[in-house]
């Protein structure tokens, strides 16, 4: 689920799928429609999924601040706790800290992630972010929907759309986390 | 967030939690870390994750308790974990069932983990032996009550801050001094415990815990309850004053005096024990400033505590309880969750 993808040794790499300039774009690109959708920037908060999309709320936060002069809220979402997984993994998951410091109730909430796999991410962050109170709504941004969806979940915003096999791996590469911004197409050994 | 947080083998895996013989200092500070992630979903608007479900948590308590098994019974539920369970008077080791016969029919409930008091010591280490589930210690006779130690750890470093730091902790926030040692939270920190240690599983614990985190253990009482050997133990010493021993500690812990030592011939007179070593304002004077009082309940006021200073503003017995419960969350999350 949102365990970071660290580069592993039975990974080849295909392809670079964006670089620095085409991510940004895209992010922006998504900041204005966020903005467009919900008709200006008041109630939006923006969440982040530990760990990537933490920096992809905080951009997203920030680019809104600049186009529309009001800063939207911005929080940290860990989902550990929320896993559908957690009576079958066999190592033990990291539970980081949900920082989440604004009401969300009534809030027009924009949850954001690095990647769209199979819809398990999002569908326990959705019950991570009801359980905070009730937002007016729920709203789903992410850098790459690759594919492969197991639960009825689709998202609002799109960074770029990437046809992929199961045996393919997606790596967003964020500067705060990573060091550099790349969007890359791996191969499983 | 880069690096330190991304390495899965922050907190290895455990089977059981009956001391701290397995569990290293890195263990435990992570441990802790973890339980202040989980006090955070105590203070939302739902209160409840579903962590734990699909998992049994089954408490067997063959000595009565209230509240300690209300905080497992809070923490397990708080993760969505079904709990099933009995106390002593409703046991059918009254009836004539060996320990081991118990069990193995509780076993065949399905039950994943087994939060156990006895008032034997060792008997959770038996009954490990008998089960493929994990076992929790909640207090084997005079041996050990680790979760109780937890707690007054977690409410010392919540109170003084950690003279170490957090690598390794999950969570945030809980990050020291520059160049202080992260698996030492204590080191420099003093704390004092007060009454009958010899019978005392929650003072064993405490002293076990505390020195391992890199603090110093004073202890102190009448000699019959005191045992001397106690001050062989590295970072442990022994005083027979009280206000010698209080003096310099950052907290200060007494001990429930139970009546039938009197009894049994160890104590003269409840009134000399009052006299001598119960717990006052001017006597918490000589410890550092903003010296902390605790105790783990059930408190005799005015025997142990004299009762202005228990409900004074030194006083952390409530945080105490309250803090149980998220300790007891990151111990049942850790040993159930990652079994492979």
């Amino acid at each position: 689920m949102s365990e970071p993808r660290v580069e592993h040794p039975n990974l080849t790499f295909k392809a670079t799928l964006m670089g620095e300039v085409e991510l940004e774009r895209a992010l922006k690109r998504i900041a204005h429609e966020v903005v467009e959708r919900n008709k200006g920037a008041e109630r939006i908060a923006l969440v982040g999924i530990h760990t990537r999309g933490v920096p992809i709320a905080e951009r997203l936060s920030a680019y809104i601040a600049e186009y529309e002069g009001v800063t939207p809220p911005f929080g940290k979402l860990d989902i550990t706790l929320y896993r559908d997984d957690l009576t079958e993994i066999a190592l033990q998951p990291i539970v980081r800290k949900t920082e989440v410091d604004f009401d969300v109730h009534g809030m027009r909430i924009v949850l954001c992630d690095d990647v769209l796999f199979t819809g398990r991410t999002a569908r326990a962050a959705l019950d991570a972010l009801i359980d905070m109170g009730r937002p007016a709504a729920i709203q789903y941004a992410v850098v790459v929907d690759r594919g492969h969806r197991e639960l009825p979940i689709r998202a609002d915003y799109v960074g770029k759309n990437v046809p992929t096999s199961s045996s393919e791996v997606v790596q967003v590469k964020l500067a705060e986390v990573d060091g550099v911004n790349a969007v890359e197409l791996w191969e499983r050994a | 967030m880069t690096g330190a947080a991304t390495d899965p083998a922050a907190l290895p895996r455990h089977r059981h939690l009956l001391d701290f013989a397995a569990w290293s200092a890195a263990d435990v500070v992570a441990l802790l870390g973890r339980a202040d992630v989980m006090a955070q979903v105590l203070t939302r608007t739902i209160k409840k994750v579903p962590a734990l479900q699909g998992f049994t948590i089954a408490t067997l308590f063959f000595e009565d308790s209230t509240r300690t098994r209300l905080s497992f019974e809070r923490a397990a539920r708080a993760q969505s974990a079904d709990v099933i369970g009995f106390a002593a008077g409703s046991s059918s080791l009254k009836k004539g069932e060996s320990l081991r016969d118990t069990l193995r029919t509780v076993d065949q409930l399905q039950v994943d983990l087994y939060v156990v008091r006895h008032p034997a010591g060792g008997a959770p280490y038996q009954l490990a032996r008998w089960t493929d589930a994990a076992i929790v210690n909640a207090g084997d006779g005079r041996r050990a009550h680790p979760t109780q130690a937890l707690l007054d750890a977690y409410t010392m470093l919540k109170r003084f801050g950690a003279s170490g730091g957090g690598k390794g902790a999950e969570g945030t926030g809980r990050r020291g001094a520059e160049g202080a040692d992260p698996e030492r939270p204590f080191a420099g920190k003093r704390l004092t415990i007060v009454g009958d240690i010899d019978h005392s599983r929650v003072a064993r614990s405490n002293i076990e815990l505390f020195t391992k985190l890199g603090g110093e253990v004073t202890l102190c009482g009448p000699a019959t309850l005191v045992p001397a050997e106690f001050g062989e133990v590295p970072g442990v010493r022994v005083v027979a004053r009280l206000e010698e021993a209080v003096e310099g500690a950052h907290a200060v812990m007494g001990l429930r005096l139970q009546q039938e030592r009197m009894s049994a011939g160890l104590l003269p007179s409840l009134s000399e024990y009052v006299a001598r070593y119960q717990l006052t304002e001017k006597v918490m004077r000589l410890a550092c400033e903003g010296a902390i009082l605790m105790h783990p309940g059930p408190l005799i006021r005015d025997v142990e505590i004299d009762s202005a200073l228990a409900d004074g503003p030194r006083s952390v017995i409530e945080e105490q309880v309250a803090n149980g419960v998220p300790v007891r969350m990151a111990v049942l999350y850790t040993l159930l969750v990652g079994k492979g």
